[in-house]
């Protein structure tokens, strides 16, 4: 609302089918609280003014209480009370109910970025996109400390919690941009775990699910760039940083070198080589690592294996070798760095932790 | 209209006698004092010194909010900052200042008595205070911590800075808390004058008698919380560790146990003097004197049955969380009852607009606003929304700044002749009243709607949010009205307790048993002769009062009354 | 500063601010009961914590506690029953005048004490050495970790010795277990050493005829404390040693 060059909102924007109703009772509380002071705040200047020290106004019979009146001035509130109890509690039932039909999405919360997972097989990391009109059913779950995942335009926030699951549903209305903020205090960066909600038609919807959940990048990929943002998405980076650390070897450099495994044998790491290890790890396990990483087989398709391949071919050592904090086993909150954009590669993704409570912290 | 006029030393005993303040004047007779009203001046002094530090936080987060990218500093800094403010600000100030300050020099007075029943531990809360408050410090200075004052864990439990050591010294300052309510309910219990009868009490012991309970039944709950997330850093514990089956969220459901009752014990002290303000400058007795009594009790008790208003959204049940709902609706009725009695005590009153009035008059527009966004809290579906968010901030910086402080401030601006037997500037005490009053609301009105618009809280950067920044600057600006009218009474009191015109017995004309009985200031062991109550302390007549006033301009009618 | 009123003959002292001494004593017994109801909700929460834990993890909080030496536990339970007693005939002595006698209760009262923290240290000294103390050195059901000796077990007199039990139900639960366990009984052992600490002070202070001890109020006061750590011991004990299956 506003004119002219000022501007200014009262309200994020109504996005999600609760909203109306939710904005509909918070003026009605509003409204009703803007009544009382308006009426006490009144009945004070009034009083103050009136029987000011020096006017010539009745002051006889001065009544020290009135049980009848102070009955009156509770039972009023009080019955407004329960009408508004009662209208918040509906409310509140109905957004709490978990829609049976609801589109299915998985959270985590990790200090500081959300990951999301499709059923569909879709991860986005600080980035939600959902269809316009269906009703959506968030499960998450922390993996570390308390947040809070906080919709402000759909009017709906949850805590998300470590150690057990907690959900949140809204139905998105009108298509748009809107924002996902964390807000319950998690540490250094909790103002900078922000992402973007994507409410989008059905059909656009559709497409970006068919790119693998590329719509918003503009010109086609290479198959490096292909590779890469596999590479991201399925969180790779996770585990193999750019030096070996405890959780895996690294991959910078390893292309046509030779590789020593677990029984003892050595093989050149070439594109054969590379797919096995993608597909099925458990088959030559790098010697000094354990059976630990997940199987790929299933959820990737041959192109995209190509296309890591090719990606990995590129990543020569002293590329891309940041350090994840937690790595270090050092905890967070100690981190000098305090630049605020580029949030998603700080701390890595959560690749396959997703429902891994922390491990090893002690 | 005109000012109050304040009477000049016109009282019986000439001041060369000695009162409390000049019994002797070494340090040693400070430091180990055990006269209840000296030791209400130690706790002026040290309450005053944490707020500054806490008023400097607050200067600084404000300075940082203009920008949506920050200024000085990074966020680990900022995230210390705004934990300093609030850990300073809810532990060693507006938990602290009105009991210890006002409730310690006056109810002794008030009751009829010479002193507290305990007056060694009164002087051993106090250390325990100043040792808890060292501590806190000495944990900043040694680095920080950045979990807010609310130490959730695991962020508590996980984060590698100060925390155990600041823990260490809020529990001993919750100690010195719990001693002096210790105090408080056995002197208000066997200490009381003859004729004083529990019907016969000011309001302002009736609040605080109140208070003492929360802070009895209160404060241990969450020393053991704080306690046992020491004992989770320091030996490995688990107790709220989700790994072994701990449960992250009971942690909340403790320290919410105490952290909801403190705020009553933060607001009922308030209500206490705003209830003897406004008896004293209307000049009538008060409207309701039982129900504003009984509505203290049951804040008290009701307060403790809310808490979770405070976890609505933490994975709580929803049955739980509508039984805390109902509850919290049904706990703004007392409050309410309080503010409708106030006002209609003005009704035939003869009502002057002193400093102390004006605070209490602010007291009870910033109150009313404060406590019914509280409404939009209690309403559960309402509350997911915006909590978490500057609505909160808002809302509890309305009550407790809005509430506690303009109370406190009213409260030492009206007992001021009485501590220190001299007035001050009327002028500067009016101005000061009302830059507060329009700094504090350019300050926290602008973050309501920031909060509603999605702003969360605790937030450093809002980059990406840059609409956000102009209720931040509002708020800025307001804060450093807000800033200047705290530090104003800080210059003119201090001031006037040295070069202020010496102030009579009542100089404001007030009745019972502090204005009427003791000398400003009062003597050591209080009286002068023993007290007899006979009848009820409010007994003004506000229409004689006003009569005095009928020309205005007659300057040399003062506030009546006196030994 | 406060001046003490005059004596009157050799009566008890009342201070200056108040009227008389009944005044005075009401009031001590007043603030005590306060005080103890601020201990009672600080212990509150912690029995809050584990009856929590308990409903939710009752199998292995049923198997850790097969871990307690219940024998040792049962025989603390008598010995501050035991100091108990003393300390309410040393109270009732004291209310006669009769000090040196009251010196002679608290006496035994000390020694019940000492005693019950004599076998507290034999209880931690095994949990110890069992790895069962709850921080990174936990261990408990690990097919890895053989069982350890334990120097304080083995000095126990055989009826106090406890049967073997298997470690039974989930480490983690386990830990939680003990973690809640040494808080309480930690804490209340802290507060048994304030009581010591408390009664030897009185004692003294009765011994050399202090000016502080006027009258029976400052043992009863101790008394009044003493009676609520034997108490908070007393569910304690049922609690953590005696779960049922």
């Amino acid at each position: 609302m506003g004119w002219g060059p000022f501007q200014f909102n009262i309200m994020p924007e109504p996005a999600s089918k609760h909203a109306p109703y939710y904005d509909a009772l918070f003026m009605a509380i509003t409204g009703l609280a803007a009544l009382f002071t308006i009426m006490v705040v009144a009945m004070i200047i009034f009083f103050a003014s009136k029987y000011r020290r020096g006017t010539k106004v009745d002051r006889k019979n001065i009544l020290t209480h009135h049980t009848g009146l102070e009955l009156i001035w509770m039972g009023v509130p009080l019955v407004l009370a329960f009408l508004m109890f009662g209208w918040s509690t509906k409310n509140y039932m109905s957004v709490r109910t978990m829609p049976k039909d609801a589109v299915e999405i998985f959270c985590i919360g990790k200090q500081w970025m959300w990951h999301f997972q499709h059923m569909n097989g879709v991860r986005e990391n600080n980035e939600l996109h959902v269809v316009v009109g269906k009703p959506v059913k968030i499960t998450m779950i922390s993996q570390d400390v308390i947040h809070s995942l906080y919709l402000p335009e759909m009017r709906a926030q949850y805590m998300v919690v470590p150690g057990r699951y907690t959900e949140l549903a809204f139905t998105p209305t009108k298509p748009g941009r809107y924002k996902i903020l964390c807000a319950m205090h998690c540490g250094t960066q909790h103002s900078e775990m922000v992402g973007q909600l994507y409410v989008m038609n059905p059909t656009e919807y559709a497409e970006w699910v068919d790119k693998g959940g590329n719509k918003y990048k503009e010109k086609p990929l290479t198959i490096q760039e292909a590779g890469a943002q596999i590479y991201n998405e399925k969180g790779c980076a996770n585990c193999h940083t750019g030096v070996d650390n405890p959780r895996a070897p690294t991959l910078n450099g390893i292309f046509g070198k030779s590789r020593r495994f677990a029984d003892g044998t050595t093989a050149v790491a070439d594109r054969e080589y590379l797919r096995e290890a993608i597909k099925m790890p458990h088959k030559k396990l790098t010697a000094g690592w354990e059976n630990t990483m997940p199987v790929y087989g299933g959820t990737l398709t041959e192109l995209q294996v190509l296309q890591l391949a090719e990606y990995i071919k590129t990543l020569t050592p002293g590329k891309g070798d940041f350090e994840r904090q937690d790595m270090k086993r050092s905890t967070p909150g100690s981190s000098g760095d305090s630049s605020p954009v580029d949030v998603a590669n700080k701390g890595g993704s959560a690749g396959n932790a997703q429902f891994r409570t922390s491990e090893g912290r002690r | 209209m005109s000012s109050t006029i304040i009477e000049q030393g016109t009282v019986e005993k000439p001041h060369s006698e000695k009162n409390y303040l000049n019994a002797d004047h070494t340090l040693k007779s400070w430091l180990l004092t055990v006269d209840h009203k000296r030791i209400g001046i130690l706790y002026l002094i040290s309450v005053t010194f944490f707020f500054f530090i806490g008023a400097i936080a607050a200067a600084m987060i404000r300075y940082e909010l203009t920008s949506p990218k920050g200024i000085l500093l990074s966020s680990e800094v900022y995230n210390k900052t705004f934990s300093a403010h609030g850990i300073y600000m809810v532990f060693q100030f507006l938990v602290v200042a009105i009991p210890a300050v006002l409730g310690n020099f006056l109810i002794p007075i008030m009751i009829g008595a010479r002193d507290m029943a305990f007056p060694r531990l009164n002087l051993l809360s106090w250390y325990m205070f100043i040792t808890g408050g060292a501590l806190i410090s000495l944990s900043f200075i040694l680095g920080g911590v950045d979990a807010g004052w609310t130490f959730y864990v695991p962020l508590s439990t996980l984060s590698e800075n100060q925390i155990s050591l600041c823990l260490v010294g809020i529990f001993i300052t919750g100690f010195s808390s719990i001693f002096t309510a210790v105090n408080f309910v056995a002197t208000i219990h066997k200490m009381r004058a003859p004729g004083m009868t529990w019907y016969r009490l000011p309001l302002f012991i009736w609040s605080h008698y109140a208070t003492a309970i929360v802070v009895l039944l209160g404060t241990p709950v969450v020393a053991i919380t704080l306690f046992l997330v020491v004992v989770e850093r320091g030996f490995g514990f688990g107790i709220f560790s989700p790994e072994l089956g701990g449960d992250p969220v009971l942690f909340q459901h403790l320290f919410w146990f105490y952290s909801h009752p403190a705020v009553y014990i933060m607001i009922l002290p308030a209500f206490g003097i705003i209830s003897e303000v406004i008896t004293c400058f209307s000049r009538r007795p008060i409207f309701g004197y039982r129900f504003i009594a009984y509505s203290s009790l049951a804040i008290a008790f009701l307060g403790f049955a809310v808490w979770g208003h405070h976890m609505f959204i933490s994975s709580q049940s929803a049955f739980q969380g509508i039984v805390f709902s109902i509850i919290t609706w049904v706990l703004a009725i007392p409050s309410a009852i309080k503010m409708f009695n106030w006002a209609t005590t003005m009704y035939k009153g003869s009502v002057h607009f002193s400093t102390p009035m004006l605070y209490a008059l602010g007291f009870m527009g910033l109150f009313l606003i404060g406590g019914l966004t509280g409404l939009h809290l209690a309403s559960i579906d309402t509350d997911i929304h915006v909590t978490g968010t500057y609505f909160i901030v808002a809302h509890f910086h309305y009550v407790m700044v809005g509430g506690t402080i303009l109370g406190y401030l009213g409260g030492i601006h009206f007992w001021f002749p009485k501590m220190f037997g001299r007035t001050y500037s009327e002028f500067w005490g009016r101005l000061s009243a009302m830059i507060v009053f329009v700094g504090f609301n350019l300050t926290f009105f602008p973050q309501f709607m920031v909060g509603y618009l999605g702003m969360p809280r605790r937030y450093h950067y809002y980059y990406f949010a840059p609409e956000w920044q102009i209720y931040h600057i509002l708020s800025t600006a307001g804060s450093s009205v807000l800033g200047l009218g705290f530090l104003m009474p800080g210059i003119y009191l201090t001031y006037a307790i040295f070069k202020g015109k010496k102030a009579g017995a009542n100089p404001w004309g007030a009745k019972g048993l502090e204005w009427e009985k003791c000398a400003s200031p009062p003597v050591t062991e209080n009286f002068s002769e023993p007290v007899i109550v006979t009848g009820s302390i409010y007994d003004y007549n506000p229409e004689e009062d006003s009569k005095l006033y009928e020309n205005e301009d007659d300057s040399m009618l003062s506030g009546r009354g006196g030994l | 500063m406060s001046d003490h009123a005059s004596h009157k003959g050799d009566g008890p002292e009342v201070y200056f601010q108040y009227e008389d001494i009944d005044q005075q004593q009401e009031s001590y017994v007043v603030g005590m009961w306060s005080f103890l109801a601020t201990e009672v909700m600080f212990f509150g929460a912690l029995f809050l914590i584990y009856t929590l834990y308990r409903w939710k993890f009752h199998d292995t909080f049923f198997g850790a506690h097969e871990q307690l030496n219940w024998k040792m536990g049962g025989v603390n339970t008598a010995v501050l029953l035991l100091s108990s007693v003393f300390v309410a005939f040393a109270v009732h002595f004291a209310q006669m005048g009769k000090m040196k006698i009251v010196n002679l209760f608290l006496a035994g009262t000390l020694l019940c004490a000492g005693g019950f923290l004599v076998i507290k240290t034999f209880e931690y000294g095994a949990k110890f050495d069992h790895h069962l103390f709850p921080n990174h050195s936990f261990s408990y059901a690990d097919p890895e970790h053989h069982e350890s000796k334990s120097f304080w077990d083995e000095k126990l007199p055989s009826v106090l010795q406890m049967e073997k039990h298997e470690q039974e139900g989930d480490p983690k639960n386990a830990r939680l277990f003990f973690s809640i366990y040494f808080t309480m009984t930690g804490l209340h052992g802290l507060h048994v050493v304030i009581g010591i600490i408390a009664i030897s002070s009185l004692m003294i202070l009765i011994k050399i005829k202090s000016s502080l001890i006027t009258d029976y109020v400052p043992v009863e006061l101790v008394g009044l404390y003493w009676h609520f750590v034997d108490l908070v011991w007393i569910f304690l004990y049922p609690l953590f040693y005696l779960i049922p299956r």
